[in-house]
């Protein structure tokens, strides 16, 4: 395929090899020239090819620009001129989906565009390759630095509080927000269905907010800065984000938090953190709660936190019960020294 | 099944990028996925053809470039490859590994018309 104006390919390589020798061409000059040629294009030969760059950075704001560059086919178009109807520095504007005419200009009559959609032209034929170079979910991370910008501007120490359902999130929230007594925070709650959660924070006297996201499977980005918009948050205040119950999805979606809190229950199993590896290697800290209950369930504590520390070799693990209190200190001084680091 | 939702962010980065810079259709979508991504294929492939249904890229092929996993080794100090997340380090067996690649979900680039 003729890399500088897309046309040719499998199916036309005679007629391809005519288009080189009747436009002056060796296949080996058929090569971009320098930049140069863009102040003074020769007669009839200038393609000016316009490559969108789109992609996004890492404050997360995305944006295109154009990448220009033309070419000059060496030895010009001089024979063909009497032919050439467009005449002189055509531009081949690639941007806009045009069927490359080129062939059909310089007297061949290849339709190149025809063949794009049917079998003829294998592989990446002369269909315009745009990078992309995003990641997947930018949409998302875009909202989430946003979140984190906003919470850093206010000192605000966010944590994101992951687990399957009915590990006990919202009873150690409870116990944690009595502990605090009256120090600034706010709570959003992430559920399918109901404000049971928000409504069991409310009753301690601390602002929350309910997301319930309907059939979706996590929190995302954007559903945050919705809630953070509603929610009020004094300077330094602790947010804490209960997400959906769930151990898989909420692992991929940052929400622009300081950190993922994991919680597991004693009653889990051992291997839960090797079921479930993605979340515990998000996570910055793993709570492992209820153990008031390990006497009952057989279970062996000091298992749960080599698995844990096997997904994750860097997190920190907590033994609590939200229950007893048992604990409970520990946790709350994680939270002090994460306040104290988000406020200087 | 967060596979839809990551498809339906591969269909929103491809509709804005073709509003960006006009172009109507897209016939091929590369991917590159990491192996530790916790992406599985079968439902990527499903979700794609349901979620692009009605969108620019309805009946796009989709190709996925395999990232192999990178991992440093606490014990030896290594960097080394693995395919999964619990995998030993191959060079001295040790299991405490930090995973520091093939995390990867990107779109790398689109064959349009």
């Amino acid at each position: 395929m003729c890399t500088v104006c897309g046309c040719g390919g499998h199916s036309v390589e005679e007629a391809f090899k005519d288009h080189l020798k009747k436009t002056g061409q060796e296949a080996e000059s058929h090569k971009p020239a320098p930049f140069a040629v863009l102040a003074e294009p020769p007669k009839g030969a200038v393609h000016s090819h316009n490559h969108t760059h789109w992609h996004t950075h890492a404050d997360g704001t995305s944006h295109s620009h154009p990448h220009n560059h033309s070419h000059s086919h060496t030895s010009g178009h001089a024979a063909a001129e009497a032919e050439h109807p467009h005449g002189e520095g055509h531009d081949h504007d690639h941007a806009h989906g045009h069927d490359h005419a080129h062939g059909a200009s310089c007297g061949h009559d290849i339709h190149l565009g025809h063949g794009l959609a049917g079998t003829e032209v294998p592989g990446m034929s002369q269909a315009r390759l745009v990078e992309i170079e995003t990641d997947i979910l930018s949409k998302n991370n875009i909202f989430a630095a946003r979140n984190r910008k906003f919470l850093a501007q206010k000192g605000i120490f966010a944590t994101n509080l992951v687990s399957s359902p009915g590990s006990g999130k919202t009873t150690l929230l409870v116990k944690t927000i009595e502990m605090l007594g009256g120090a600034p925070l706010g709570v959003i709650e992430g559920d399918q269905q109901t404000t049971n959660d928000a409504d069991r924070i409310r009753a301690t006297g601390a602002p929350a907010l309910q997301v319930n996201t309907g059939k979706g499977c996590h929190l995302d980005g954007a559903m945050i800065e919705q809630a953070l918009a509603r929610l009020p948050l004094p300077d330094h205040a602790l947010l804490f984000i209960e997400n959906v119950g769930n151990l898989v999805c909420p692992a991929a979606f940052d929400l622009g938090e300081d950190a993922k809190v994991a919680i597991l229950s004693v009653t889990e199993g051992e291997d839960k953190p090797l079921k479930y590896p993605d979340m515990f290697a998000a996570a910055g800290l793993a709570i492992l709660n209820k153990v008031d209950l390990a006497p009952h369930c057989d279970v062996d504590l000091d298992l749960y936190e080599a698995n844990i520390r096997r997904v994750n070799p860097t997190i920190e693990v907590l033994r609590v019960s939200a229950r007893t209190g048992e604990g409970m200190q520990a946790w709350l001084d994680w939270l002090a020294a994460g306040r104290a680091r988000k406020a200087s | 099944m967060h596979e839809m939702s990551i498809v339906e962010g591969i269909r929103s980065v491809i509709e804005e990028a073709g509003r960006a810079q006009g172009f109507a259709r897209v016939t091929k979508v590369r991917l590159e996925i990491g192996r530790m991504a916790g992406v599985e294929r079968a439902a990527l492939d499903f979700a794609f053809d349901v979620v692009m249904n009605g969108s620019i890229a309805e009946g796009a092929a989709l190709e996925i470039i395999d990232i192999p996993g990178k991992a440093l080794c606490f014990d030896c100090e290594k960097t080394v490859e693995i395919d999964h997340r619990l995998d030993g380090c191959p060079l001295c067996g040790g299991a405490r590994l930090l995973v520091q690649g093939g995390e990867e979900m990107r779109i790398k680039d689109l064959e349009v018309l």
